[in-house]
């Protein structure tokens, strides 16, 4: 540590505007939610107006106690000596619970500024607060401020220097005289290495009976034995266990100090209540929030955002547009012209046109509707109603393993799986995060649509057989409800059904800057991917279709041969998709076209349908047409290969960038490998069981039929035996899990 | 024994003990939940799981389950 740099921490309970206060003073744009737990890691920028300060943002976090993550790195960075002041940030509309957590931090023996965050909301409130008599409580001083107005911040760093500077005077809350006996004399046991001002903090941890500060100590047997015998009797004389006699005593110097410092203007119904009241209704909740949802895809994909992406698809990467009466060319039109006057060769034209503006193109097209979709929940989730949705979805989640915040997720993933996964992030459990990124790509996209109008087409020939969508869209809602049973009985995910205590949060309307914040973030997270993923993907699979060997020629296939339509026949990808076709034998398409399409699904589902028309030479070819239809149906030998084809596709792994997103939110290769391993075989399964039992319907039997229905067999097994009892231990050993997870 | 996950919505109630151990029970210590602590039931979710509470001036979301281990009268 620089001498120089001035090292702050900011602690405060979810939910308080602690990433608000942090965005605000530092400039950064971190992702802010009317949501308890956002901030899952720490977090470090520069002060912006003055470098040589360091803020450091912590989890939020209830209490100092050892049993969540969160807490863990928050009092593990308090205690490492690093920060010279402590910045603890309280919701002042909800100061009691608040004061709780500002208690222990102060008890660390730091210098702690308290900032009574939302103080506009309290002055709304008619309540009045004694700040003067709270500092003075408190032991350290404390600022008003509105993190979302950006009132009292300078005041409040100003506070924070000079507390740093003054090296902080130890805070006075006394316990009861009982408790502060026994706590005087474990303190007397403590080594002498540990400073006088952290001296009570550890007294109260062994206390508590706290296992990681006790080891931190390494105290030394005998000592240890007599805090215990001390606390042994505290405990028989309160007739109460270590743990709730402290809390107890907090909660009790808390009392005395909200008596002292706040006088409470006479409560009304906040307006929070009422609104409640309404859309948590036990009987209109449900009803309402499936409106909320009906309303957000009316309008992201069926209204504003499909406009702009059919405007973005249609004109700027198609036919060219009129603006003001005046025509503008397309993109790809710009670039032949460029291209063409530059006297580029055809090779370059296509690797431009056909490969790079098509393949972004059709990534990029997607934008309006995303930012229409991310518009509408980040409002959702930022003004409180998804901690409501949670609420009213719990029950049902549970059944398969998930809590209600799996839900969010899954929901987004109707529209595209990118920002269904980028959801997750709100989930705090590891092991339903894990699962629910799994599982969430099972819901179909947006862009799997035109496989599934592809599919309906070539199942039935009418493209109005509407009643054949929403079949795949069970498919992948069974998928997603097969697999958390399944998985949830593995050694991956096993565990206790994760505690749902969560806050309800106030309602609010989100400052336009933490929401525009929350867009831009997950926007531009997914251009990111188009100019980086899908630019380098479009390039190889344009190279894979368009050299080839041609009569003992490797080359550029346009030339090469002469001109030949059917030039892809001979391509590298052509050669690719033969070499492993064998894979999907058995689920009924072993054609190098069908494998093709589905690797090249693999980058992104639209290029099933574009590979699909370029592959059948239709030129043109849309899911809708009847001529795309029969030759992509006459791949197939039967319906049930078609079916098999159609489940494998929406199942597998998802596109490119929703891999890389499943990479960023695993956080680690082995997670993202178990993630899109365990998709594609349960894609590979369904297929399988949907062909081989398609084709022992009509008579025909293989060896396949067998594995067909080993593999079903044990489906049944999985999700029906019961819960193993090695489940409910936490150690439970992580070897062999992969197996059955994906049998 | 009554729990928390019987007391009827609109009703309030005062915590006797926290039974079981570990981390949930301490959660609910850290939010305030503890003996003494008075508290109402605000409502209960459409589908009858879980309840929200109002406890010292904010609302809370706990499923029945987890309900279990606190002791009401």
């Amino acid at each position: 540590m620089a001498a120089s740099q001035l090292h702050v921490a900011l602690a405060g309970n979810p939910n308080c505007g602690k990433t608000t206060l942090f965005n605000l003073i530092t400039g950064q744009n971190g992702y802010v939610g009317n949501w308890p737990g956002v901030t899952v890691e720490k977090k470090e920028a520069k002060l912006s107006r003055d470098k040589s300060v360091t803020i450091t943002d912590l989890p939020g976090i209830y209490s100092l106690s050892p049993y969540s993550p969160e807490e863990r790195v928050s009092r593990d960075y308090l205690m490492s000596g690093e920060p010279d002041v402590v910045i603890d940030v309280i919701d002042a509309t909800n100061l009691e619970r608040n004061l709780y957590l500002a208690l222990q931090v102060v008890e660390t023996g730091l210098p702690v500024v308290l900032a009574l965050n939302m103080a506009d909301l309290v002055e709304k409130d008619g309540d009045r607060i004694d700040t003067r008599a709270l500092s003075a409580r408190m032991g350290a001083p404390v600022v008003m401020i509105s993190a979302l107005k950006n009132t009292g911040i300078d005041e409040l760093i100003a506070e924070a220097k000079r507390a740093a500077a003054a090296k902080g005077k130890v805070g006075e809350h006394a316990f009861d005289s009982a408790i502060e006996e026994v706590l005087e004399k474990i303190e007397s046991l403590l080594p002498r290495s540990v400073a006088q001002g952290k001296r009570r903090y550890y007294a109260v941890k062994l206390f508590e009976r706290d296992r990681d500060a006790a080891s931190s100590l390494n105290l030394p047997a005998e000592a240890a034995a007599t805090v215990e015998n001390l606390v042994k009797q505290c405990e028989q004389d309160c007739d109460d266990d270590a743990e709730s006699i402290i809390t107890g005593e907090r909660y009790a110097v808390i009392a005395h100090i909200m008596d002292e410092c706040v006088k409470k203007a006479p409560s009304k119904m906040s307006v929070s209540e009422k609104i409640d009241r309404v859309v948590t209704n036990r009987i209109l909740g449900l009803p309402i929030f499936l409106l909320v949802m009906y309303a957000v895809y009316y309008l992201a994909i069926s209204t504003f955002g499909t406009a702009g992406t059919d405007w973005v698809n249609d004109n700027l990467f198609g036919e060219g547009f009129e603006l003001f009466g005046q025509a503008f060319p397309s993109v790809p039109m710009l670039f032949e012209g460029w291209l063409t006057s530059l006297g580029a060769s055809d090779l370059v034209i296509s690797l431009v046109n056909d490969g790079i503006v098509a393949g972004v193109g059709a990534v990029l097209g997607f934008i309006p509707q995303m930012f229409v979709l991310f518009v509408l929940l980040s409002f959702l989730e930022d003004c409180g109603y998804m901690a409501r949705v949670a609420f009213v979805m719990d029950r049902v989640f549970r059944r398969f393993g998930l809590s209600g915040k799996s839900f969010i997720p899954m929901l987004v993933s109707t529209g595209c799986g990118v920002p269904g996964v980028l959801a997750t992030k709100t989930i705090e459990n590891e092991k339903d995060r894990r699962m629910t990124v799994m599982t969430t790509t099972f819901i179909p996209c947006g862009a799997k649509l035109p496989i599934i109008a592809l599919l309906m087409g070539a199942l039935v020939g009418d493209a109005e057989a509407t009643w054949i969508a929403p079949l795949f869209y069970f498919l992948g809602v069974i998928a997603v409800i097969v697999s958390g049973v399944m998985l949830k009985k593995t050694k991956l995910f096993a565990g206790r059904p994760t505690p749902f205590v969560m806050e309800l949060p106030s309602y609010h309307f989100p400052s336009i800057k933490s929401w525009w914040l929350h867009i831009w973030e997950r926007v531009s997270a997914y251009i990111k991917k188009a100019f980086t993923i899908i630019f380098a993907s479009t390039i190889v699979v344009w190279f894979l279709s368009n050299f080839g060997v041609y009569e003992g020629v490797f080359g550029f296939l346009p030339e090469v041969t002469g001109g030949l339509e059917e030039f892809t026949d001979y391509s590298v990808l052509a050669m690719l998709g033969s070499a492993i076709a064998w894979i999907f034998a058995p689920l009924g398409f072993d054609t190098w076209q069908a494998t093709a399409m589905s690797i090249t699904g693999l980058v992104a589902k639209e290029n099933v349908i574009a590979t699909a028309s370029s592959l059948l030479h239709i030129a043109d070819g849309s899911e809708t047409d009847p001529a795309l239809w029969q030759a992509f149906a006459a791949m197939f030998p039967s319906m049930g290969a078609i079916a098999a084809f159609g489940a494998f596709n929406l199942l597998c792994a998802p596109c490119f960038a929703a891999m890389g997103t499943i990479r960023a939110q695993m956080n680690s290769g082995k997670w993202t490998a178990i993630a899109l391993g365990y998709e594609c075989a349960f894609a590979w399964v369904v297929g399988l069981m949907i062909n081989q039992f398609y084709l022992a319907a009509t008579g025909v039997f293989s060896v396949w039929t067998v594995v067909a229905v080993v593999f079903a067999a044990l489906i049944i097994f999985q999700l029906f035996r019961p819960m193993p009892k090695w489940a409910w231990d936490e150690d439970a050993p992580g070897s062999g899990a992969a197996a059955t997870a994906t049998a | 024994m009554k729990t928390l996950g019987d007391v009827k919505v609109g009703d309030s109630a005062t915590i006797v003990k926290l039974h079981g151990e570990g981390a949930l029970r301490r959660h609910l210590m850290d939010l305030g939940l503890i003996k003494g602590t008075r508290f109402t039931v605000v409502k209960v979710a459409p589908l009858g799981d879980p309840v929200e509470i109002n406890v010292r001036g904010y609302e809370l979301s706990i499923r029945k389950e987890e309900a279990a281990i606190v002791e009401v009268s």
